[in-house]
């Protein structure tokens, strides 16, 4: 038996009409990952393959993919241990397509900046850690690695381009519970809207597969148990008989 | 105060409305089952049913409507149709249709007011688990008054 994958890998190049697979053939190691599978078909088989990547370790959140139709960060997935002969790897959903596995993250991003969410956390700051001298005290980041796994996973970005998505309702349940000089009404305001929090229907596919730790739709819940409290508290706070 | 919508050193959100090559699925995305896990198939099932039902409502109706034209009617529609093996296995299909809907929907509303979010595997588990007993209790009971 042979041990070679065939990896079928989707290819889409500007002007194209419309995207196709192309098959490669890669021996894994018992430790290959997709990202070695991929970058080794690119250096001795296809030059003109793109795709996205930096850290080769779960920390730079852009290498996420779809392979055999779940979405992944490429970097930490065993080839082996997927146990199928033939790979199928393509591009993130519900994001633009730029270039074969390469999607848009720009309008992802922008809904990231839009909650204002900060980088550091406070609460969790590693106080543990032992440092040599004169390295500052570590810090400890928030979980969401920005990868965009969360919105391509959602069936409701399917049909909502609108749709604030988890990575941003997580990050904003973040500014929630931990403002860190961040703007909360403002931000929940973004919450607190048809294509915010509300959008969601409970499928948890987003925290099924982030790979990070962030439980989006976790978030998503306890952001609407607050935005309820905050319309609750709006309503009695109104006087008698004003909205009339 | 500054205006919230501007971007005033904020990020605005880009425009939803712009044509874009995002290649959102659309319907297809929610019915499209590969990949999708526990709470993926969930929500297809309850919209799957969802519809369905709605759709079996006014069926309901219709045939409720023969009995306006009287007692002769309605005599043979039951004997002529709902006896049938056939429409048997169409009672353990709505029954399970709304099972499904029904238990999921009190999932959704409960987890959905961030009420058991910790918990909420095991609450589709453990209403998996009812709705199986009772469609199977179901299934014993119209096969024993169908017979
Ligand atoms: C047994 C009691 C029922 C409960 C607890 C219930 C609950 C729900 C809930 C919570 C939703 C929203 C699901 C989501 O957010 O994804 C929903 C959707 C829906 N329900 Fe029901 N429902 C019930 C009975 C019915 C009946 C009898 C019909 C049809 C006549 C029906 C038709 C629908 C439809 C068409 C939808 C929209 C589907 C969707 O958005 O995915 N439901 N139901
Ligand atoms: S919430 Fe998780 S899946 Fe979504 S972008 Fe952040 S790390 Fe990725
Ligand atoms: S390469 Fe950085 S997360 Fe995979």
């Amino acid at each position: 038996m042979s041990d070679t994958v065939t990896f079928r890998v989707h290819r889409f190049k500007h002007g194209d009409a419309a995207s196709h697979h192309d098959s490669f053939e890669f021996e894994p190691g018992p430790r290959s990952t997709v990202l070695d599978a991929l970058t080794a078909i690119r250096r001795t088989q296809d030059p003109t393959l793109t795709l996205r990547h930096s850290c080769f370790h779960a920390s730079c959140g852009t290498c996420g993919m779809k392979v055999n139709g779940q979405e992944v960060l490429a970097c930490v997935t065993n080839v082996r241990e997927l146990g199928t002969g033939e790979v199928t790897v393509d591009p993130l959903g519900n994001a633009p397509l730029v270039n074969d596995l390469v999607v848009d993250m720009g309008p992802f991003y922008a809904r990231l900046n839009a909650v204002e969410r900060p980088l550091v956390r406070e609460s969790e700051l590693v106080t543990g850690a032992r440092t040599a001298s004169g390295i500052p005290q570590p810090l400890r980041y928030e979980d969401c690695i920005e990868c965009g796994i969360c919105i391509s996973a959602c069936p409701i970005a399917a049909t909502d381009p609108e749709y604030l998505g988890p990575a941003a309702l997580a990050a904003a349940d973040r500014v929630r519970e931990e403002p860190r000089g961040g703007d909360v009404p403002f931000v929940l305001g973004l919450a607190d809207a048809p294509h915010g929090a509300w959008r969601c229907h409970v499928a948890f596919e987003c925290s099924e597969a982030c790979p990070s730790n962030e439980a989006p739709a976790s978030h998503i819940m306890q952001l609407r148990r607050s935005l309820i409290g905050r319309r609750w508290r709006a309503l009695l706070a109104q006087p008698v008989g004003a909205g009339r | 105060m500054t205006d919230r919508t501007a971007p005033t050193g904020r990020t605005a959100l880009p425009d939803a409305t712009a044509p874009s090559r995002a290649r959102r699925r659309g319907v297809a995305g929610w019915v499209d089952v590969r990949g999708r896990r526990l709470g993926g198939w969930a929500f297809i099932l309850n919209r799957v049913t969802g519809l369905g039902v709605l759709f079996y409502l006014y069926l309901h109706l219709l045939v409720l409507s023969q009995l306006a034209i009287g007692p002769g009617a309605w005599d043979s529609l039951l004997k002529n149709w709902f006896l049938n093996p056939v429409f048997l296995v169409l009672d353990v299909v709505l029954l399970a249709g709304l099972l499904i809907h029904g238990l999921n929907g009190i999932r959704v509303s409960l987890v959905g007011f961030g009420l058991v979010v910790s918990r909420q595997k095991a609450l589709l588990g453990a209403f998996g688990t009812i709705g199986a007993i009772v469609l199977l209790i179901g299934t014993l009971m119209f096969i024993s008054h169908g017979g």
